[in-house]
């Protein structure tokens, strides 16, 4: 945590128009030369419920929401239930205000919209404001709205109090608004704005404040976007043309950029009856040779289970996504939660022949998407991108530069029609297409249309040309060359892996992680480091074929590790120990599953119960289970 | 032409280049129906002027499934239920390919019967063939959706309390725009349907009964057929679809009564294919999408230059 970052938290009702202001504001600060990244919260409804989406801001790196926030832009929500006494939901009407308090930061900031808001709904609003320093300014966005446009327009009236206050350059925003907005809103949008500037900058005395926008340069030009962006263009840079899926939240993010995206490119996506059909579409395209995809989050993953399957039998290349969210069954949907790992694992009937990668970062979401791909193709093999609800949705800076990158279109392990002339053949003239004698495992396809490669995919167990055999030997066979191409893989990968250590080499302890929880695990070492612990954290990307050397010498020099990760079950240590054969009295857990992702001071508390403390985290958010022996 | 020369190649084929060289050959009983069904798909694809290296045959689980397995030509087995989706996705992916999807009653109507109504409604330019035994065959004669009110299996001992399924009417309704039962009984009439079927521009279904002597012993080997296009007692016009409609209830109705209507209950010619419809809103590629990749002179795109721009 530094003093120097605005951490802006806007908070209304869903359908307020919470989402586009957050990002828009996120995007000025970013062309202004600073660090951002956001973090969304949400509940599974179209209209009403509380919302907040939270903009940190700061001249340095930022990996993570931070620990709270230092500024509350509290609009109306305008499709909030009527409040009666006792009501279940409670009272909606003051929870843009009521519900955003505990985090707030001593000294900080407090607009609310007081056309829309009724500050004695607060019960001890002011005696919390005194006892928090809190600096706490009643406007009223509404009215101001109304009387220069359209009340949602208030939401513009708030970001100009938050820049009068804050010191942020009023041509900041409104050059991005003048970017962004339509041009029959702009002008009453800019005069909002205007107005609520002056009227904040000479009702209160805003040098009373210390909350202040930092200031910050980019050696490189940046681009702002999501996980969600990242998967999808990562899967367009491998030639990805073909997508098939089904809506279900928060996968459709992915769902809903390729298809905007393809049919511009010449590709094909479709929107299909169940998720059964959508993954059995990315294989029937794939089996074309087009490359191919699918996803969905917990339950549509389920009933992708037996496609799944078949494309391991099959040797079908696809790359799946799975967009976590808290489970079991519908859950939490717009929450995110890490305990999809078990079962994107281990869906599906046999032994599992998959390759499962979990990006942990923006950039690493378009990286791990490539991977996915070229692993997929080459291998025949599926590949499954599992993210969750918190890395497709949060938007970060990324320099532009990451995305500079050649194209790669290579269909992969298959061959070319003078090749497949050369190839053997069965004496009716069926392509050897599952040969046992190949290297890596890897014995490459031909497509349809392609001359003299006439073949029988399956199911079923089966032999070199395809047919179905329960031939114990040849079953032999081919299960231990399929098992082969994750050895290869496995190999291939160790070349250039996908997982991240962070901190010093030599370090006494060791924080083990997987996907989304990164950057806050880092920034929760780098406070640790500072406080004169002796931290490395180790995150993984690859967990099928797992990373079982570099693990084990990331463990080799610690005598505990901390294992942090969204779930109640600890899935991502149960799956350490049992690719290590040990563990047990090495590694502890730090777990959270009440729908919000880790905060760093999460972690660091965590950390420090394990280290020396009675085993007891303070606060009930997170839970921590010692290694055993302890 | 076709960057595969397997495609559109300007040669006869024969029957015989539909027929394995060498084992295995069929494991289905003696006397089951479904050989009717090879027969008839090997006749018919010389006669549409297709060769096996161009052709993709797509099945189901059951003993239908095993369709591909004595049939040459690329294929693809999938799982129970699943051939629809595959096979729809195929012809997006290679226009170029002539897609055929086949499997059970239980595979088409049952399981996969979601598919079934969305593939027909989508109206896929492909040739769906159901074999329809009324029965679960390979898994020894359980009661399927199309099994006659009453029928008794192991897992129905008192026999089906269901209504059979409304094969021809659900095409119908679902989208279809041609809906024909022929039977292996008939090869001659079989073979000339699946030709009229292929070469259909959309979405074609053929009700195929295909009787099983092994689990299904007292059903009738669908003999003696009416043929309702041949037929003087049916005047009837298969491009009108309330005529259509009417007429396959009757069918459905008349099979359990001993009756078996068989024909060409439908056909819309005009009807846009899925593919046209598509490509008409630039959600499709007019070169078909499987061959950029082995176009070595294709320029492909990057996000870097499509879709950054929005994120500076
Ligand atoms: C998901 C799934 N459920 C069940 C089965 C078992 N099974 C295999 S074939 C079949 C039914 C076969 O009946 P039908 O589709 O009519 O084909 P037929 O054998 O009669 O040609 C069943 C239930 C399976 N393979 N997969
Ligand atoms: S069980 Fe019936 S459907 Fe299956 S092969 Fe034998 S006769 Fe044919
Ligand atoms: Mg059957």
């Amino acid at each position: 945590m530094t003093d120097d970052e605005l951490i802006w938290r806007v908070a209304g009702g869903s359908g307020d128009g919470i989402a586009s202001t957050s990002q828009n504001f996120a995007k000025a600060l970013m062309r202004s030369g600073l660090n951002v990244f956001t973090h969304r919260h949400y509940p599974s409804r179209i209209r009403g419920g509380h919302t907040y989406t939270e903009v940190r801001a700061s001249s340095e790196p930022v990996r993570s929401r931070g620990d709270g926030y230092n500024f509350l832009l509290a609009l109306g929500d305008s499709f909030a239930r009527n409040p009666r006494d006792g009501a279940y939901y409670g009272n909606e009407e003051a929870k843009p205000l009521a519900e955003n308090l505990d985090d707030l930061r001593e000294g900080g900031v407090i607009v609310y919209d007081s056309g829309l808001l009724d500050e004695e709904s607060v019960a001890d609003l002011d005696e919390r404001a005194e006892a928090n320093d809190w600096h706490v300014f009643p406007v009223d966005l509404r009215t101001m709205a109304r009387e220069h446009g359209r009340e949602v327009m208030r939401n513009t009236a708030g970001v100009a109090c938050t820049c009068a206050i804050t010191g942020i350059e009023p041509e900041t925003i409104k050059s991005m608004m003048r970017d962004a907005m339509p041009e029959k809103i702009l002008d009453a949008n800019l005069t909002v704005f205007d107005e609520a500037y002056e009227h904040v900058q000479s009702a209160f005395d805003v040098d009373a404040t210390a909350v202040r926008v930092p200031e910050g340069d980019h050696e490189e030009e940046q681009v702002l976007l999501s996980g969600s962006d990242a998967i999808a263009y990562g899967a367009i840079d491998e030639g990805c043309r073909f997508i098939a899926g089904y809506p279900m939240t928060p996968w459709t993010e992915v769902f809903t950029i390729m298809s905007n995206c393809l049919p511009q490119l010449g590709g094909v996506s479709e929107q299909v009856e169940d998720e059964i059909a959508a993954a059995a579409l990315a294989i029937g395209a794939s089996h074309m040779g087009v490359k191919s995809m699918s996803g969905s989050s917990g339950g549509g993953f389920a009933l992708m289970s037996e496609p799944l399957g078949l494309a391991e039998m099959s040797e079908t290349p696809v790359v799946l996504i799975e967009a976590m969210r808290a489970g079991p069954s519908t859950g939490m949907p717009t929450k995110p939660e890490q305990a999809d790992l078990e079962h994107v694992l281990y869906t599906s009937q046999g032994d599992s022949n998959r390759v499962v990668f979990a990006p942990g970062t923006v950039a690493e979401a378009y990286d791990h998407a490539r991977r996915a791909f070229q692993v997929a193709y080459e291998y025949q093999i599926p590949a499954i991108l599992l993210y969750d609800q918190k890395l497709g949705g949060e938007l970060v800076n990324v320099p532009a530069s990451h995305f500079d990158r050649e194209p790669n279109t290579d269909p992969g392990s298959v061959l070319t029609e003078d090749q497949i002339a050369d190839a053997p053949h069965d004496a009716s003239g069926k392509f050897e297409r599952f040969r046992h004698d190949v290297e890596d495992g890897v014995s490459p396809r031909s497509v349809p249309g392609q001359k003299g490669g006439r073949h029988l995919v399956t199911g079923n167990e089966h032999n070199a040309p395809g047919h179905i055999s329960e031939d114990p030997d040849n079953r032999v066979a081919q299960v231990d060359r399929r098992s082969e191409k994750l050895r290869a893989i496995r190999a291939d990968l160790d070349g250039d892996t996908l997982n991240d250590a962070y901190g010093p080499e030599d370090a006494e302890h060791g924080v083990l992680t997987f996907g989304s929880q990164q950057g806050t695990v880092e920034e929760a070492v780098d406070r640790l480091n500072d406080a004169g612990h002796s931290v490395k954290a180790l995150t993984v990307g690859e967990l099928m074929p797992y990373p079982v050397e570099e693990v084990r010498a990331f463990l080799r020099g610690v005598d505990e590790a901390l294992v942090v990760e969204m779930n109640a079950s600890a899935q991502f240590r149960g799956l350490t120990q049992k690719e290590l054969g040990t563990g047990d009295d090495q590694l502890a857990s730090l777990l959270k599953y009440n729908g919000n992702p880790f905060e760093p001071a999460e972690v660091v508390e965590g950390f420090e119960t394990n280290i020396d403390g009675d085993g007891e985290v303070p606060g009930n958010e997170t839970r921590f289970v010692p290694a055993a022996g302890d | 032409m076709s960057t595969f020369t397997g495609i559109g190649e300007e040669r006869a084929s024969d029957r015989e280049e539909f027929t394995p060289g060498l084992e295995p050959q069929p494991t289905w009983c003696p006397g089951c129906g479904d050989f009717g069904v090879l027969k008839a798909l090997k006749g018919a694809m010389p006669e549409v002027g297709r060769t096996p290296d161009e052709t993709l045959l797509v099945t189901g689980i059951g003993c239908s499934g095993k369709l591909n397995s004595y049939f040459e030509s690329y294929g693809f087995h999938t799982i129970h239920g699943r051939s629809l989706p595959v096979a729809r996705a195929a012809k997006m992916a290679n226009p170029g390919v002539e897609v055929v999807a086949a499997g059970g009653d239980g595979d088409g109507y049952g399981i996969g019967g979601n598919h079934f109504m969305h593939t027909a409604r989508e109206n896929h330019d492909m040739t769906y063939i159901v074999f329809n035994n009324e029965i679960f065959g390979l898994t020894k004669g359980q009661t399927s959706p199309t099994s006659p009110k009453g029928h008794k299996s192991k897992t129905q001992p008192s026999g089906s309390a269901k209504d059979p399924i409304r094969p021809l009417s659900l095409a119908l309704t679902s989208g279809a725009s041609f809906v024909a039962r022929t039977a292996a009984v008939n090869p001659n009439q079989a073979q000339r349907i699946l030709v009229e079927a292929i070469e259909h521009d959309g979405f074609a279904h053929i009700d195929f009964l295909t009787q099983c002597p092994t689990w299904n012993k007292d059903a009738k080997q669908y003999v003696p057929y009416v043929d309702i296009n041949d037929s003087e007692d049916f005047e009837f016009d298969p491009t009108d679809r309330a005529e259509a409609q009417e007429l396959m209830r009757e069918t459905e109705d008349k099979l359990y009564e001993g009756e078996v209507l068989t024909g060409v209950y439908y056909r819309d010619d005009d009807r846009p294919s899925y593919g046209q419809e598509k490509r008409a809103i630039g959600e499709m590629p007019d070169e078909p999408l499987a061959e950029r990749y082995f176009d070595t002179d294709y320029e492909w795109e990057r996000s870097a230059d499509a879709f950054l721009a929005k994120h500076r």
